[in-house]
């Protein structure tokens, strides 16, 4: 820490002015959350007053037992996990192999076959919607988990392929050279040298690809129908149908839907920064 | 590499392709290549091929031509819906990454505890739509809900935020600022990719805090504006769980946005060759934003590579 004396009293007003407008605004930002957790703790009544209360009086644990009981959370938590594991596996290793084709194998037309990727970044997906939706009902996978798993095992997505070339850029060739003068094969390249050096995008696109499956809203209403097989985004759609004016139970379970995403960047923060940052260079 | 003797790698780059390179480049793009035809190329093809015909999954298709796009351009709901969702775009966007760009701004100070900030500004973006929604029609309910709790705390009269057709629009896009956080780190990732000495020599020049700003910071980070920019115009042109939750698409089809109506064409009333015609359209109009954005990009994004030429 720099001792007081050494900035100037002006510095010191401004950097104070500062953290008030920081404060000011963070304020504003958590209100939202603050008053979904307060509201989740309240009772009925409670939640019908004006001015509102801020603090619960008394916390109301069991609006989070009533919003489990009322509809299988647990039940859609893992169906959740599996979609975001079968997915994840798939999309990491079919991009990063694509992405290791692209940032180190030269074959022709690769720079054409490269861009080809890069523009279906821009493509609204609403345009192939139709047509794989029948194409999935043609094949009776209407109301599976296939839909939301197999399409990532065939590129996962052509952002991820654009990251993970990004990220096998800056690993230095002298690798893969010292691996190929012992007479490795390009695959046993891509496995034993890049894959391993690798951990951080690859930590990095799985959290990403784990808050997109929890999040995604609309291919799971389009392809998942009975109950049983909801995911947590329509499982929450669905307990607003329910109980659209017991407040306090569906903040609730709005929480809990939360939640976990609030832990998983807690633990994984830096993944979050890295990623958005290697995003970010598509600015570049 | 100072022994190209021994070394493969260098020695080949001076023959040209090899066919085990080629081959393998291929195999290891072979999974994505067969992901863009069944599910990008053939599709899209696909999708035109509905729009000409009519088709309501169970009765046989039926090839119709141009119909479906005639018959779209005197639907007077399909304008409806066009005029809202370009409200949404074009009114929410650019204060979206106008608000973006101020908080990165704030947090790019060097201030102590300022990753606390960063984090708070970032942590409401990572709520689920679902749940955000959920959320949302809470504080815009007009009797018990946070906002007009605050217009009253400061003396004004409540709103009928989601029951005003005037005010859901507006609604939707006050909610969509608090979700800000995504777009700040990329700018904020921007901002300091800037090189320091650019700011050392301005200030030498006798530059103020307001001339750094306009010549050295906003220039800098145009490439970033740019590319979210992008982005979020594509996102926005498809907003469809907010006016599903929230609204329905009402009040009086004030929130019925261009997807949530194709929605309902194709899986409500399974119209596929009407909901083909809608995505194509979408389609063209993306397209062309996305080309008319990169043709005026020369206007108004600097590439540090411009430095150089």
């Amino acid at each position: 820490m720099t001792s007081i004396s050494g900035r100037s009293a002006l510095e010191i007003l401004w950097a104070g002015i500062w953290y008030v407008v920081l404060s000011i605004f963070a304020v504003t930002l958590a209100l939202p959350l603050v008053w979904l957790i307060s509201t989740s703790l309240k009772t009925g009544g409670q939640t019908f007053l004006m001015p509102p209360k801020w603090i619960p009086d008394p916390f109301v644990w069991s609006n989070y037992a009533e919003a489990f009981k009322a509809v299988a959370f647990h039940e859609y938590f893992w169906n959740t996990i599996r979609i975001v594991f079968f997915a994840t596996t798939g999309t990491l290793l079919t991009a990063s192999l694509a992405a290791y084709a692209f940032a180190r194998l030269r074959f022709p037309l690769r720079g054409p076959l490269f861009l080809l990727v890069l523009s279906t970044i821009m493509l609204p997906s609403i345009v192939t919607l139709i047509p794989t939706f029948i194409v999935f009902r043609t094949l009776g996978w209407i109301d599976t988990f296939l839909p939301l798993i197999v399409p990532l095992w065939f590129g996962g997505g052509a952002f991820n392929i654009f990251l993970f070339r990004q990220f096998f850029m800056t690993i230095p060739l002298e690798l893969d050279e010292a691996a190929r003068i012992d007479g490795a094969s390009n695959f046993r390249i891509y496995w034993t040298v890049i894959l391993p050096l690798s951990k951080p995008v690859l930590a990095t696109i799985a959290v990403f690809a784990f808050i997109h499956n929890w999040n995604d809203f609309f291919e799971p209403l389009i392809y998942l129908q009975s109950p049983e097989n909801w995911t947590m985004a329509i499982g929450l759609r669905g307990f607003r149908g329910l109980y659209s004016t017991e407040w306090n139970q569906m903040m609730a379970a709005s929480t809990a839907m939360i939640l976990p995403l609030l832990i998983l960047f807690f633990f994984a923060q830096r993944y979050f920064v890295s990623g958005i940052q290697m995003s970010g260079l598509a600015g570049r | 590499m100072d022994s190209p003797g021994i070394n493969p790698v260098k020695e080949k780059k001076g023959r040209g392709l090899l066919w085990s390179e080629t081959r393998d480049g291929f195999l290891f793009i072979l999974p994505w290549m067969f992901g863009f035809l069944i599910f990008t190329a053939g599709p899209m093809l696909a999708s035109l091929y509905i729009s000409l015909t009519r088709w309501e999954i169970v009765t046989p298709s039926v090839w119709v031509g141009g119909a479906q796009y005639v018959k779209l351009f005197s639907d007077d709901r399909f304008w409806l819906s066009l005029y809202n969702t370009s409200y949404y775009v074009f009114i929410g966007v650019p204060l979206h990454l106008l608000m973006a760009l101020l908080a990165a701004l704030a947090v790019n100070m060097n201030l102590r505890g300022i990753h606390y900030f960063r984090t708070a500004y970032y942590v409401p973006s990572l709520t689920p739509v679902v749940a955000n929604s959920i959320l949302w029609v809470w504080i815009f309910h007009p009797s018990w809900g946070l906002a007009n709790a605050f217009l009253e705390w400061i003396g004004l009269e409540g709103l009928y935020w989601l029951q005003d057709p005037r005010l859901a629009k507006p609604a939707l896009i006050i909610m969509s600022f608090w979700s800000i956080g995504g777009q700040m780190v990329i700018l904020l990732a921007g901002l300091k990719g800037i090189p320091i000495p650019l700011y050392e020599a301005a200030a030498i020049d006798g530059a103020n805090w307001w001339g750094r700003f306009w010549r050295i910071t906003l220039p800098l980070l145009t490439p970033a504006l740019f590319f979210n920019l992008i982005i979020a115009i594509i996102g926005a042109f498809q907003i469809f769980t907010q006016a599903y939750i929230m609204t329905e698409g009402g009040p009086n089809y004030s929130t019925l946005f261009y997807l949530l109506y194709l929605f309902r064409a194709a899986f409500e009333n399974f119209r596929m060759g009407y909901a083909s015609a809608m995505a194509w359209v979408l389609f063209i109009i993306v397209l062309l934003f996305t080309i008319i954005q990169f043709m005026l990009s020369d206007r108004w994004v600097f590439y540090e590579g411009d430095l150089r030429r």
